[in-house]
């Protein structure tokens, strides 16, 4: 479970002064469900997975994810989450079992349960082949593939994926659409953001829509549909952004 | 839990690093070659251009003379000096190294009609091997020539020829070999140590920093539950490996081609050099050094970890050598001496201190002044890298 409450995430620069990237953003994500953050570039997509994810930390506001707050147990957040993004690249000296090992180890695993669960990743993947490729030698599939086993390694009852398919080939994105089909039949609790409508009306039970840093609507895909009377999700995000005009002001959960 | 974290780390980031052609080139390659190519092939090379210069028969020019044909005719029988007659001028002759050197010879030389102080003036290039050579084949004929007439005079004034030398100066060495090792190459020594401490920790630094940042894996390893100070401590640990790795490198190095190059003159000319280095030296060395090795990862950690990429990095990291090199340089500079002010400089006070070791001067308050403050200057060093790991900032400066 997730439970985002008032995230706010404001930066400096040094240009442009204070800059409110999130404000106020509440929502919440159930086990065994997908919840898609739709929104476009700079919406304030990543910034909250990131909040999430304990990468960044709130300047307002907090979020328990399974349990434990992002603000005072970030290890215990991170220790129950999986986060694959675009931005979350492999080490090129290192093989892909190596890779999948580190992590393993990073989160408490000993050595016999690590053995058993890359074996079984491995095996699940089909990634045998490959194991012991250093990971500047592997394809996209496979670095996708090892990116999702480094995630799966210590089987976290979360998953964060912050446009996963983004710049991926079809195959490498089919790869990833499944492995999150695959964590909801799992039980886990998954969230994603990303921009492309396809990928949101496959996959996403709930979905929020972010413009600004705000939540503008938030509702599964039929109520959605109801409320803005319209049959395509594109429709209904174009509406949604375009009377919403105020910014950052504040969340409406419909 | 938190150690075993750091090692998790730690040995990641080593495996990586010996996977890296770049950190092995820097940490191992270079100290290895660096000092026997310097020393040794350099030193080769040198010696070979002087023994060129030594066989090679020298151009010279006579300016004067006429009423010294003696003089004149032994000079261009002497060994290895060619006589020319050029109607050009010397100066420009040498300039334009046509000839090596001229002589002038004053009139009445050989008569000795002329004033007891009319020089014989020998015109060459300063710092041109070939004419430094000619001038002093040059020199030493007119000084045989001084000493033969000198003693065909005191001859014929029945006088021995002690009449001229009555006693004789010596100059005879007091102190141990160690302490001239400490005065001779013992600032060396040290500048190569603090050196080699800075440039072998200056690629890890910058890898595991912003070249995480420009490979995209920061986001990935700050999403696992390390906490930022595990993460940074085994990083650190890395930085500073190489650090000491590549300063022990490079002492051995040096230490073999100076054994290499001492053997070699030992067989040629049977003569000894009176230096000595005790290992206990050079490991209490490396012992005062291992603070300032501290300070200098954690440093480079943290101005690396501002840039976005590794070329960014490197600026930034170019600068510190200049701030680096001038105290330790200042070492090796004669007449200074540690005092307590000096003391709490840092890498000065190493620099200093660690000439003053490997001469044998064991001075327990310096010592323990500045392994203590060098070892605060490192903590606070470590201090500030956690502190801008923990920055969003800096980490994710966009």
């Amino acid at each position: 479970m997730i439970e985002a409450r008032s995230l706010s995430k404001r930066f400096h620069d040094k240009k442009r002064g204070e800059i409110s990237a999130v404000g106020n953003v509440s929502f919440t994500c159930r086990p065994g469900s997908i919840y898609g953050l739709l929104g476009a570039n700079g919406a304030g997509k990543t910034t909250t997975l990131r909040m999430l994810a304990t990468i960044l930390e709130p300047s307002g506001g907090t979020a328990l994810v399974f349990g434990h707050d992002v603000v005072e147990d970030p290890e215990k957040v991170r220790a129950s989450v999986g986060f694959l993004s675009t931005a979350t690249a492999l080490y090129p000296r290192l093989t892909a079992q190596e890779m999948v090992e580190y992590f393993g180890r990073l989160n408490g695993l000993d050595e016999s349960t690590l053995k058993k669960r890359i074996d079984d990743i491995f095996d699940r993947l089909d990634m045998n082949s490959f194991r012991d490729r250093r990971c500047d030698k592997l394809s996209t599939g496979m670095k996708q593939k090892t990116s999702i086993a480094r995630t799966l390694v210590h089987d976290p009852p979360v998953m964060i994926f912050d446009e996963p398919t983004l710049g991926l080939d079809i195959m490498a994105a089919r790869t990833i659409v499944a492995f999150i089909r695959e964590c909801r039949q799992a039980g886990k609790t998954v969230i994603l953001s990303t921009h492309v409508m396809s990928e949101v009306e496959k996959l996403c039970d709930v979905i929020g829509i972010i413009h600004n840093g705000a939540l503008l609507a938030e509702g599964t895909p039929t109520s959605l549909r109801e409320k803005y009377q319209e049959k395509d999700l594109e429709e209904i995000f174009v509406k949604v952004v375009t009377t919403h005009v105020a910014p950052h002001a504040g969340v409406e959960v419909s | 839990m938190s150690a075993r974290n750091i090692g998790i780390v730690y040995r990641k980031e080593l495996l990586e690093a010996l996977r890296d052609r770049r950190t092995l080139i820097s940490t191992i390659l270079v100290p290895i070659l660096l000092f026997p190519i310097l020393t040794v092939g350099l030193g080769f090379v040198i010696a070979d251009l002087i023994e060129q210069a030594d066989r090679e028969p020298a151009r010279i020019m006579i300016l004067g003379g006429t009423d010294s044909p003696g003089i004149v005719s032994n000079l261009a029988k002497s060994k290895n000096l060619i006589v020319v007659s050029e109607p050009a001028n010397y100066v420009d002759l040498i300039s334009n190294k046509k000839i090596r050197a001229a002589v002038e010879i004053p009139p009445g030389l050989q008569s000795g009609a002329g004033t007891d102080f009319a020089p014989v003036k020998i015109y060459m290039y300063s710092g041109d091997l070939k004419s430094t050579t000619a001038a002093k084949r040059i020199e030493d004929f007119f000084n045989d020539y001084r000493d033969n007439l000198a003693r065909d005079r005191l001859t014929v004034q029945k006088l021995p020829a002690s009449f001229l030398k009555p006693f004789v100066i010596k100059q005879q060495n007091v102190v141990s070999a160690e302490k001239v090792a400490g005065e001779t190459v013992g600032g060396i020594i040290t500048y190569l140590v603090i050196i080699m401490c800075l440039t072998g920790a200056m690629y890890p630094a910058m890898d595991l920093t912003a070249g995480e940042k420009e490979r995209a894996t920061m986001e990935t390893i700050l999403s696992s539950p390390i906490s930022r100070t595990h993460l940074v401590l085994g990083k650190f640990l890395l930085v500073l490996t190489a650090s000491l790795v590549t300063a022990a490198l490079s002492v051995t190095s040096m230490g073999v081609s100076s054994w290499v190059i001492q053997h070699f003159q030992d067989q040629s000319s049977g003569s000894a050099m009176h230096i000595k280095i005790g290992l206990g030296a050079v490991l209490a060395v490396f012992l005062v050094a291992l603070p300032l090795a501290v300070m200098f990862s954690a440093a480079l950690l943290t101005i690396a970890l501002f840039a976005k990429s590794y070329k960014e990095a490197q600026s930034y990291i170019s600068p510190l050598m200049i701030v680096v090199v001038v105290p330790a340089i200042a070492a090796m500079l004669p007449g200074i001496e540690l005092t307590p002010r000096l003391s709490l400089v840092p890498i000065l006070n190493v620099s200093l201190l660690c000439k003053d070791l490997i001469a044998g001067n064991y001075h327990w308050n310096s010592i323990a002044l500045i392994f203590l403050s060098t070892c605060l200057y490192g903590g606070a060093a470590i201090f500030i890298a956690v502190k801008m790991f923990h920055r969003e900032s800096v980490l994710f400066r966009s």
